[in-house]
């Protein structure tokens, strides 16, 4: 097993309590998410593949019955933060990234 | 296959176009052809509410014709044609116009007339009767010439015509020949009480008046004088004297007529012709006339039932009635005045409160058979249904009228009613079809409304509507769910009270303490909401940016694209050359598209959120601040220019828009609230289709509630007339409050009152009454959120920490590839797809 290529992407303090922010990984959009109670990041792709904008980033999060979601801001479909899985569709699953912090620095590896 | 038949309905009032609508129901409509007279120039219209016709509904507002209906069922419509001659024999009707029409069926729905006495000097000018819409034109017109107003008839007709009297600014007198108001359905200490009312209310009531002559008054236009020898100078006369039958067509053709006049039908609503039938005020049934619509409806069924071979019989009809009379509720119930042999009389008389009801029972004191209710008839559905379904009586009959001052329930739970209950009166709706309709699915009032017709006639029905619902779900066990989210088990009003009892000003903090999980974007936003209506505190403060939906979180509209478009404020649509300019400049810097929207002002479309910031610094550097059309909260008040330059203007409509938007903006609510000012009733700013909408008057201004345009258009309700510029602004805090305290989540104001237990009327009664006592604690939170105001977009850029959001890659300066514009009309809009495409394959190449 290869060891993961960790990308710096920013500080810890450029995330945003329970709400998300967007990074540019080697062209990839990515939307990062901060859930501070738990202190846990998450991190998937940026498109919404309903309203085809990236978008997912400026959504509100919370969670269904337990598992940690977004809602897309222009139509409110749910995707999963941990798999990026659409609850509404299960034909829908958008890209997921492993993020971690460390050091006080945010790092995804694609 | 056989040929068409030929039907003709002569007349299309209240009763014609609902047996018309029946008949396009039923099974038979294709069988035939139907042609229809209608003597009056405009199809039919509800004249139960002719009186709203004076507080600003209009004529098509009354209309029970669908658009397009007698083109999509071809019904052959002659309007503005009367009827004149029938030939039995030959089977043919001849109209006024000369068209000659040769029928198999013909149906009567003449109506009535109203009966104007033959007093000497009836016919003087300036002396009226109260049917039509043309005559509350005729009203209207003599009204503005007139001081003192007379009304002949203390019946329900009569005393309605008074209210409209008075609201048109006249004295108001009602004469009335007998010693007692609504003789017909009142007794003596009923209508004792009613009168007391209608006198508070600033009307004067004669009673025992008997009219000897009408002749020119020496004060006013008339004189009336009376056989006591007193004599009364009024301007105007409008007799409600009661109606006549209108039969002479069926006089002149030979149709047997009743012993005093109308139409003699049988149980099948048949004349002494086979052929020909005759519905509603025309017709007279085993020597009664009956001067409502239900039992013309009930006649009109009768009628489709007999061409489709059914059984449909009329037997009489129940002629029990409540109405709010000039604000005061009156009811009565079957035999009112204890004329059954044997009868025996409970009654209760509150002067104090001037409450008055009476209950008639039978020899044993097992069975209701009438009853009176004046100034609180909140009991009349319980007590019809005792009464028409015979329901046993409670051991104490006198429960059902006295004063309950505990919570204890003594109304009927509609568990007690039979199947065949008659529910609604006004379309015969019973029990047992409402029943089946939730079974099938309905599990709102709206639906059921919108499945059984039930309660979309007079309402009066609607509180046992309701409560049949509600124990119909509850024993089939059905919870009506009305929690927020999967997070909050309470509804938003409950969030709303306990972030009030517990001075809660963080989600965490209330999720921690009422509710579970993580939230989501339903109750993060409504939260949001609340604690912003609340504490008025910056929604994009640390704590609360998690809360923001879409648009709120980078105070912009989010368009299709991941773009935002910039709204700034524009107070009343008013707008100097300078800043338009200044706009403008700003719009062609960053390349915006422009147009003008419906709330009179501008938006600017196409800016990313790295550019919001920016363009908001050079906005507000030209005077502009936030239009908060991105927030469910007050967006515009639209306006006309009102007396500033209008040649019709009554009052300055721009000025009192201009103070209300800087009264009310930011102010943040369950959805977005529009106003409206109008200057005139010319209604320009179309006022009546708005939240809260203003219109001015001679004598101040009106104020309508709860209107809406959009998807389900609603017209505004008329919530207080002839208003000083104080009074108004007082009401429309207490109103604003108390809808951001009780509404739903994304509830308009429109749907709110919909769905609010009693109405119009509940809503009045707290902010102009303040019945809960509320109103001190209401306006003094508007005052709040009045004097904690700031523009949100000043404070965004004001402070740099808060600029760090408005970029789309924290770690990147790149733009979003994603969004691209093409041009159209000299405008940028975005790609589509295939342009998109296009111009990437261009772009590598």
């Amino acid at each position: 097993m290869s060891a993961k290529q960790w990308i710096d992407v920013c500080s810890q303090n450029d995330l945003q309590a329970d709400s998300g922010i967007c990074a540019l990984v080697e062209d990839k959009q990515i939307a990062i998410f901060y859930m501070n109670l738990e202190n846990k990041v998450y991190a998937i792709n940026n498109f919404d593949p309903f309203g085809k904008a990236n978008v997912l980033s400026r959504g509100l999060i919370g969670d269904i019955k337990g598992e940690p979601m977004v809602a897309s801001p222009l139509h409110k479909q749910h995707f999963s933060l941990k798999t990026g899985q659409c609850f509404e569709d299960e034909n829908v699953r958008i890209e997921s990234y492993s993020i971690r912090i460390e050091k006080g620095r945010v790092e995804v590896s694609l | 296959m056989s040929k068409k038949q030929t039907l003709v309905v002569i007349g299309n009032g209240m009763v014609g176009q609902t047996f018309l609508s029946d008949l396009m129901a039923s099974k038979i409509k294709d069988q035939y052809a139907v042609i229809t007279f209608c003597e009056e120039p405009r199809v039919a219209y509800d004249r139960v509410h002719l009186t709203e016709y004076f507080s600003g509904k209009s004529a098509e507002d009354l209309s029970m014709v669908e658009e397009g209906f007698f083109e999509t069922n071809n019904i052959t419509l002659h309007l503005g044609d009367k009827a004149e001659t029938i030939d039995l024999k030959g089977k043919t009707v001849l109209s006024k116009k000369g068209i000659s029409i040769s029928y198999d069926k013909l149906v009567l729905a003449t109506g009535s007339f109203p009966f104007v006495p033959p007093i000497p000097g009836y016919d003087r000018e300036n002396c009226m009767v109260y049917r039509t819409i043309e005559d509350l034109e005729a009203i209207t017109l003599a009204a503005k010439t007139a001081k003192i107003g007379s009304v002949v008839g203390g019946g329900l007709l009569g005393l309605e015509a008074a209210k409209a009297l008075q609201d048109l600014g006249l004295k108001t007198n009602v004469i009335q020949f007998s010693p007692r108001l609504m003789s017909a359905q009142l007794d003596d200490g009923g209508a004792k009480m009613l009168a007391n009312k209608i006198e508070a209310l600033g009307i004067s009531v004669l009673p025992n008046k008997n009219t000897l002559e009408i002749v020119e008054g020496e004060r006013c236009k008339n004189k009336m004088i009376f056989a006591d020898g007193e004599e009364l100078e009024t301007d105007l006369i409008v007799f409600s004297t009661g109606i006549r039958p209108r039969d002479e067509i069926a006089r002149a053709c030979g149709l047997k007529l009743g012993a005093r006049g109308g139409i003699a039908i049988n149980n099948q609503c048949k004349t002494s012709d086979p052929d020909v039938y005759a519905i509603g005020e025309c017709a007279v049934w085993n020597e009664q006339i009956f001067g409502l619509v239900a039992p013309g409806y009930a006649m009109g069924r009768t009628v489709v039932s007999d061409l489709l071979g059914g059984t449909v019989s009329f037997t009489g009809a129940d002629m029990s009635t409540k109405l709010k009379l000039n604000g005061v509720d009156v009811a009565s119930i079957g035999d009112a005045h204890a004329i059954t042999e044997g009868a025996l009389v409970y009654s209760y008389q509150n002067e104090v409160e001037g409450i008055y009801k009476r209950l008639v029972v039978s020899k044993n004191g097992k069975k209701l058979l009438g009853a009176v209710l004046v100034g609180e008839a909140s009991g009349y559905g319980t007590l019809l249904q005792y009464c028409l379904n015979e329901i046993d009586l409670p051991e104490n009959p006198d429960a059902l009228i006295l004063p309950h001052r505990s919570d204890e329930s003594v109304g009927l739970g509609s568990d007690a009613l039979p199947a065949t209950a008659q529910i609604c009166s006004c379309f015969d709706v019973n029990k047992g079809q409402i029943c089946s309709a939730i079974e099938s699915g309905c599990m709102t009032i709206a639906a059921l409304k919108n499945e059984t017709k039930a309660a979309t006639g007079c309402g009066g029905c609607l509180p046992l509507l309701k409560s049949v619902l509600d124990s119909e779900l509850k024993s089939a066990g059905i919870a009506v769910n009305t929690d927020l989210c999967e997070h909050f088990p309470h509804t938003r009003r409950d969030l709303y009270n306990i972030v009030m009892v517990e001075d809660i000003k963080t989600f965490d903090d209330l999720i921690e303490h009422h509710g579970s999980g993580r939230g989501c974007e339903i109750c993060r936003q409504a939260v949001g909401s609340i604690l912003a209506s609340y504490w008025n505190e910056y929604v994009l403060e640390k704590n609360h940016i998690s809360l923001q939906d879409t648009n709120d979180t980078f105070l912009a509209n989010m368009q299709k694209d991941g773009t935002y478009s910039i709204v700034p404020r524009m107070t009343g649509g008013e707008v100097s050359p300078d800043m338009l300019i200044a706009l403008g400049q700003v719009a062609k810097k960053y390349k915006l598209y422009t147009k003008v929207t419906g709330g009179q002002r501008i938006d600017m479309f196409g800016a990313r959120v790295d550019q919001l910031p920016l363009i908001w610094k050079e906005l507000i550097d030209a005077g502009f601040e936030s239009g908060h059309a991105y927030g469910k909260s007050l967006r515009t008040v639209k306006s006309c220019v009102g007396s500033t330059w209008c040649r019709y203007g009554i009052d300055d409509s721009i000025s009192l828009a201009v103070a209300l938007e800087n009264r009310y903006k930011g102010l943040r609510a369950p959805h977005k609230i529009k106003f409206a000012v109008s200057g005139c009733t010319r209604e320009c700013a179309e006022a009546q289709s708005k939240d809260i909408g203003i219109i001015a008057t001679e004598n101040g201004w009106n104020l309508y509630v709860c209107g809406n345009g959009g998807m389900k258009p609603r017209h505004g309700d008329l919530f207080a007339t002839n208003l000083d510029k104080e009074t108004l602004i007082k009401y429309i805090d207490r109103i604003l409050v108390f809808y951001v305290r009780s509404a739903d989540r994304m509830q308009r104001t429109s749907v709110w009152m919909e769905n609010m237990e009693g109405g119009l009327d509940y809503l009045k009664s707290i902010v102009i009454e303040d019945k809960l006592n509320i109103c001190d604690k209401l306006e003094a939170q508007m005052q709040h959120v009045i004097d904690t105001y700031q523009c949100e977009w000043k404070t965004t850029i004001e402070d740099e920490s808060n600029l760090k959001r408005f970029r789309h890659f924290v770690n990147s300066d790149k733009q979003d590839q994603n969004v691209v514009f093409v041009e159209q009309r000299g405008q940028i809009r975005p790609a589509n797809s295939a342009e998109q495409k296009h111009l990437k394959i261009a772009e590598e190449v």
